[in-house]
């Protein structure tokens, strides 16, 4: 059979985020893939260097729009540890509540996406309903369902009130028993378990050497979590269990998932009886010492790498952001081929992709029109253009 | 019957607009339906219409390298194909408005003609999603073909009859032997899955996969066109099961004949709207796998009980 290339992204139905695809089909078998970044390159980790420490939070915080306290908090501590300053428990314990709850509404929300992307409506409308109870949970803390504003150098901007907390333990009771549900319909549901079961492997070996992070690594058999790995806040002194499974497929990351919801639950509720009492905050000088670090944190999706560099003023020198899904797309391709292109969303699904978080500026040269341009000449490039096109805006300032 | 009842009859009832109108009602029965099941409030009565009307508004857009005179005619043709099938079945009471020997038969095929317009659009579109999308209508329509004749052929072999209204005029007589076909009744229920191009089976117009399948390029008024047959082949196929698998109207006064009539379709249409909400979409190898190795077997089970009641009860 001949083969046909097909283009998948950057505008499809299945992607949700520009990127784009191509593969290579015979019939509908996919026989090579190939991924390409770079259509949402926003600049952040440059815009980081013209802004204080205190707007950089703000700034990262909006990396992503589902893990943005991952971003943010990972950011906090490099400038705290650059800056040594020693936060108070209380903070980092509603760190981590804040951090558990952002990865359980991110978890309930991909349920959702895994079941639109194999035609299983009614999934998809369920996880979402549920995930609105996290939503609210996250409005009652901090005012705002996504992008929470919670961190601050040195601590956390809001408490959590007694009631609050009475809240959301009550809320759990609900969610747990929806999860329950959930974990059911995925072992249980053949027509949906048929279109999970063997697609996109990716073996114990495979997931080491393409270095594989957080429920893709996990559902092959790695127990890579650097919550446990590289204790941070509060995690240095709460005990849990990592949920791995040796599927080593759809289903396996499936249910990794489902079984890290109830391992959150569990969790919150431990990091919630033992909130400690105490200051939620210390002042930390607006200018930063010298020196550089590598920051760590487990997001829902995996592992979040954070590179600072202070130069003593109260702006960053460098600031580099390694996304979950930067790490996890190498894997894509190895899982692409040999499976059935009805297969390719739910595989991209599964690594919970983030295409606009993990996006950076790319070169791609063709060998003749191979020129960079900096802003100026790009700015001149666009007038003389438009000026072909009878449309004069260079009076435009 | 003279020539302005044959016209009423073709045209307003229960013809062209009348069949127009009920399924636009089933199509929001079907949405509301799956709508409440996913604890969602679902769209107002009058929504397919709005759609409808909407659509047609809308501008043409015909690639520039299709076809352009096949590409406005093949929605026309579909829906004239299921319109044709319908004046066959019997609504009201056990006679169609036309009927002969042999006319499940030809049901049968004026339904296969919607599934081939819809091949040839999508590969008349010179797209590559709505290539893959016809391709994907052929390979499914291989699939389901077989078990749902099958199962309509059991019915057919229990009565004697080719005719439907003969099927129905036979169950009219024992009533007791459609519960023989209740193997067939449900073979034939998936198998419309697969023509109706629903969930399970809605592989070639999988959204996530391959935008709209073969419809990818359509918009606007023909667009329309293809959903008002799609919505008109739900209308025809239940009341296609329902003659055949059970008993149509029972032979009952007109107007109470009509009631049982549009109880048992929104029945099927319910009973298919809750396949489409328990489970997602499956493969192409997976239904060809499951149509093959379990439908038609057990399709073909449900000939022998046939015969065998055929045998020795009748």
């Amino acid at each position: 059979m001949s083969q046909i290339k097909i283009p998948i992204g950057p505008q499809h139905p299945a992607l949700h985020e520009p990127e784009s695809f191509n593969l290579t089909l015979e019939g509908e078998i996919i026989v090579e893939a190939e991924a390409k970044l770079g259509y949402n390159h926003r600049g952040i980790e440059k815009a980081c260097e013209s802004r204080n420490f205190i707007q950089d939070i703000y700034l990262l915080e909006r990396i992503c729009g589902i893990c943005s306290h991952s971003h943010s908090t990972c950011f906090v501590q490099a400038v705290e540890e650059i800056a040594a300053v020693e936060v108070p428990l209380r903070a980092k314990y509603i760190r981590a509540i804040i951090g558990e709850l952002e990865r359980i509404h991110s978890h309930l929300l991909w349920v959702g996406v895994a079941g639109h992307e194999v035609g299983f409506e009614t999934l998809f409308m369920y996880a979402w309903r549920d995930r609105e109870i996290v939503m609210d949970i996250l409005a009652w803390i901090s005012g705002n369902r996504v992008n929470y504003g919670m961190n601050t150098v040195g601590g956390v901007r809001r408490d959590i009130s007694p009631e609050i907390l009475e809240q959301i333990l009550g809320s759990l009771n609900t969610l747990i028993e929806r999860t329950e549900y959930y974990t059911r319909i995925v072992t249980d549901e053949p027509t949906f378990m048929g279109r999970l079961r063997g697609v996109g492997k990716l073996s114990k070996e495979q997931a080491l050497s393409l270095g594989a992070v957080g429920p893709i690594a996990r559902a092959s058999g790695i127990a890579r979590d650097v919550r446990q790995d590289d204790p941070y806040g509060a995690f240095s002194e709460i005990e849990f269990r990592i949920s791995t499974d040796d599927h080593e497929d759809v289903l396996g990351r499936t249910v990794v998932r489902v079984h890290e919801l109830m391992e959150s639950y569990r969790l919150l509720r431990t990091l919630i009886e033992n909130l400690p009492e105490g200051p939620i905050a210390v002042k930390v000088p607006r200018k930063i010492p010298v020196g550089e670090t590598l920051s760590r944190l487990e997001a829902p999706r995996g592992e979040d790498i954070l590179y600072l560099k202070t130069n003593g003023t109260e702006m960053p020198e460098r600031v580099k952001v390694r996304a979950p899904t930067l790490a996890n797309l190498a894997s894509i391709r190895e899982m692409l081929c040999g499976a059935y292109l009805a297969d390719f969303p739910i595989i991209v699904a599964a690594i919970d992709p983030c295409f606009s978080c993990t996006d950076r500026m790319i070169r791609v040269g063709n060998g003749k029109n191979d020129n960079l341009m900096n802003w100026q000449q790009l700015r001149e490039y666009s007038i003389e253009w438009h000026k072909k096109q009878g449309l004069d805006l260079g009076q435009i300032k | 019957m003279n020539v302005q009842w044959t016209l009423l009859y073709m045209f307003v009832f229960p013809g062209f607009l009348f069949l127009i109108a009920y399924s636009m009602i089933c199509e929001w029965v079907d949405r509301k339906l799956f709508a409440r099941f996913q604890n969602r409030i679902g769209p107002p009565w009058f929504q397919p219409e709005a759609d409808f009307i909407k659509l047609l508004s809308k501008e043409e857009i015909i690639p520039d390298a299709a076809d352009k005179v096949m590409f406005r005619l093949l929605p026309i043709f579909a829906i004239a194909a299921v319109l044709t099938a319908f004046l066959y079945l019997p609504i009201w009471n056990t006679n169609a408005i036309y009927s002969f020997k042999g006319d499940l038969i030809v049901v049968f095929y004026l339904l296969t003609i919607p599934t081939l317009t819809f091949f040839l659009a999508g590969w008349n579109s010179t797209s590559l999603f709505s290539a893959l999308g016809s391709v994907r209508n052929l390979t499914q329509l291989f699939s389901y073909e077989v078990p749902l004749l099958l199962s309509l052929l059991g019915p057919a072999l229990l009565a004697g009859t080719w005719s439907i209204s003969g099927i129905s005029a036979f169950f009219l007589k024992r009533p007791e032997l459609l519960v023989v076909n209740i193997i067939g009744f449900l073979v034939a229920l998936v198998a419309v899955q697969g023509k109706l191009e629903r969930v399970p089976f809605d592989i070639p117009d999988a959204e996530t996969e391959i935008v709209a399948g073969s419809f990818t390029e359509f918009g606007g008024r023909l667009l329309g066109l293809f959903r008002l047959a799609t919505d008109l082949e739900m209308v025809v196929v239940a009341t296609l099961l329902s003659a055949v698998f059970l008993g149509g109207s029972f032979g009952l006064h007109p107007v109470l004949g009509f009631i049982i009539f549009v109880v048992k379709t929104l029945f099927i249409v319910c009973i298919l709207t809750l396949f489409k909400t328990v489970m997602a979409r499956v493969r192409m190898e997976q239904m060809m796998k499951f149509c093959w190795k379990y439908l038609a077997p057990i399709a073909l089970i449900q000939l022998l009980i046939n015969i065998l009641v055929k045998a020795y009860f009748l």
